[in-house]
């Protein structure tokens, strides 16, 4: 026997209700664990120093202040790794994107000589690796180690993406095709003309994933670069978390701060260093990613709909 | 100008075709086939300054060596049983995404569904040393969680949750589901997006009950792109990948959170830098792995009539 409750035009039983506040605030407590964090690393590098390293910021910012930005922007090397990581992120994508749509394409055009082995020969490449040493050893002998290439050029070919665009060109009509060979397109001008435009919203879904790949990549800097003008934004984050005591003594000894109570707030400390350089990586991902966010997920549903 | 047959026309359209693919066959054979003929490694004493022709063909040493020695041995098992409890736990929480789908879908306001979706998918696009980071300012010693502890005086000594090695396993689970829930559950909202809406119409109008809904309607339709997920993680056992336990792994932890891909890294590149026998333990777990999915993939064959390769 249970009891109905008349909500608008809606009836809820008692069961309903409770399950949906649950719901409600299994949810709410869960994304407030996911964002909280990227709030108090924000709300603690523009407070008072001297109260952040005390773990006292928790909820607002307290004496707001952008010293620790302006200081850690100073910090050599900090400039250089974000316009490698910035470079790799553009060059790497782009030759990302343009390698999966074409080659996605290509596989489609059945007058391809033995177009489904050489698919194949790329498909397998995504189930079997050779393993991190054989992979290093073969960057040093291709001498691509300490290059900038090393991040993009073993990149280019992905067969995952390659897959998605393959099997979103087949859904698309021939006719498309067949009209512009008639007109007599040539096979770059059709997939320029007619097949790229078509393929947009896909593309898009890989430059997303492939950027963020890229803006994030962290292992391939430990591994393969020694040379520190290459050090990609993330590891010289690794690097400078792993050396906040000695920079905050450094900052201090270069500072022309004084000694007043003031000037305290604003001195850095190992724990503002940390948290400032973590915001400064993260801070492009914040902006970028509501924009983008709906394209992906739009992006997924093509893919995964017909995976 | 001389006539061409068809065959031969065709046959020309064909190779220009081919052709216009091959720079990116030459980077596959590079990247991908090329380093095969690095396994050549592990069967010489090779030491990184001389060259391969200069150091000593030694056969399979470095395989037995692997299993001559006790501690040796004794190492390899932590390593192997630290990979199968990680593997095992993320395979034994790969049922949460389906869940949170699930329940996510049950919401009827639009608004709170995108915000909860667009904010708890944001972990998943940072990288790891930010998810470190992330961790040291809130529960290093000196971190937010143990400040207000001591502050409310429930504690007199910060508890140590960074710099130690107990439940490891259980901490990296722990920051891998906060990375990755959100967005593990996308792939299953697209599918349940994918739905057929009559299919919820016409049970509600035969008196299904919400619950009789997610039970006989949502969960079947999620339920291939779980086991396909499912599966593959199995065939990925081995492949913890090591971003995550080498940002977060320390004097403490050490010995719990070597996975296997870890372990590679710190004999091979790391202090130890033994080339040969990094590239042996590379070589076993790479022929387990492709094991691993052709069983799977045979598996998957039989139970659902399709493969997932």
């Amino acid at each position: 026997m249970e009891k109905n409750i008349r909500v608008g035009s809606n009836r809820y039983t008692v069961v309903d209700i409770l399950f949906n506040v649950f719901n409600y605030i299994g949810f709410i407590i869960f994304t407030l664990l996911c964002v909280y964090p990227f709030y108090y690393l924000i709300i603690n590098t523009i407070s008072a120093n001297n109260l952040s390293a005390n773990g006292l910021i928790n909820f607002f910012p307290k004496n707001i202040h952008f010293e620790n930005y302006v200081e850690i922007l100073k910090l050599d090397g900090l400039a250089r790794a974000a316009w490698v990581s910035i470079g790799r992120t553009v060059i790497g994508t782009t030759l990302t994107v343009i390698a999966s749509g074409f080659l996605g394409f290509m596989f489609t055009q059945e007058k391809m000589w033995r177009r489904k082995f050489w698919y194949r020969f790329m498909v397998i490449t995504m189930y079997f690796n050779a393993g991190l040493i054989p992979m290093f050893l073969t960057m040093r002998n291709l001498q691509l180690t300490n290059t900038f290439w090393v991040y993009v050029i073993p990149t280019v070919v992905q067969p995952f993406y390659i897959i998605l665009v393959k099997t979103f060109v087949e859904s698309t009509p021939k006719s498309l095709q067949e009209a512009a060979e008639i007109d007599g397109a040539g096979i770059l001008t059709i997939y320029a003309r007619v097949i790229f435009p078509l393929t947009k919203p896909i593309l898009a879904t890989i430059a997303i994933f492939s950027a963020v790949g890229q803006w994030n990549a962290f292992y391939d800097t430990l591994i393969y670069v020694t040379d520190q003008k290459l050090y990609s934004l993330q590891y010289q984050l690794y690097t400078f978390l792993n050396q906040a005591n000695s920079l905050a003594m450094l900052i201090k000894s270069n500072g022309t701060i004084g000694q007043s109570m003031e000037a305290l707030a604003k001195q850095q400390t190992p724990t503002s260093i940390r948290m400032t350089i973590s915001v400064i990586v993260v801070l492009p991902i914040l902006f970028i990613y509501p924009i983008f966010q709906r394209y992906f997920v739009k992006g997924i549903m093509i893919g995964s709909v017909k995976g | 100008m001389r006539p061409i047959g068809i065959k031969k026309q065709k046959r020309r359209q064909s190779i220009k075709l081919f052709l216009l693919i091959v720079p990116f066959l030459v980077l596959t054979l590079l990247f991908a086939y090329y380093p095969l003929y690095g396994w050549v490694y592990s069967l010489y004493d090779y030491r990184p300054p001389l060259t391969l022709a200069q150091s000593e063909f030694v056969g399979f040493k470095w395989f037995r060596y692997l299993f001559q020695s006790k501690g040796q041995i004794n190492q390899l098992l932590q390593v192997l049983k630290n990979t199968f409890i990680m593997s095992g736990l993320n395979i034994a929480t790969s049922i949460l995404p389906l869940i949170f789908a699930i329940m996510l879908n049950e919401i009827k306001s639009k608004k709170f569904k995108s915000i909860v979706q667009t904010l708890t998918t944001l972990p998943n696009f940072i990288g790891w040393v930010l998810v470190y980071s992330v961790a040291f300012a809130l529960f290093s010693t000196t971190g937010m969680m143990n400040s207000i502890l001591m502050d409310l005086n429930i504690i007199t000594e910060p508890i140590k949750i960074l710099d130690s090695g107990d439940y490891t396993y259980f901490k990296m689970l722990a920051w891998s589901l906060w990375k990755g829930l959100g967005w593990g559950a996308i792939l299953y909202l697209a599918a349940i997006a994918g739905t057929d809406q009559e299919l919820y119409e016409a049970a509600r109008v035969d008196g299904a009950h919400r619950f009789h809904l997610m039970r006989h309607i949502t969960l079947p339709a999620l339920l291939p792109t779980f086991f396909v997920l499912l599966m593959l993680s199995v065939a990925n056992f081995l492949n913890n990948g090591m971003d995550q336990y080498f940002v977060f792994q320390n004097a403490f932890n050490r010995d719990k959170i070597q996975v296997l891909d870890l372990y590679v890294y710190n004999l091979g590149l790391g202090s130890n830098n033994s080339i040969p026998l990094a590239t042996a333990i590379s070589i076993l777990k790479s022929v387990v792995s492709v094991t691993l999915l052709i069983v799977v993939n045979t598996l998957s064959k039989r139970v659902r009539g399709r493969s997932i390769v």
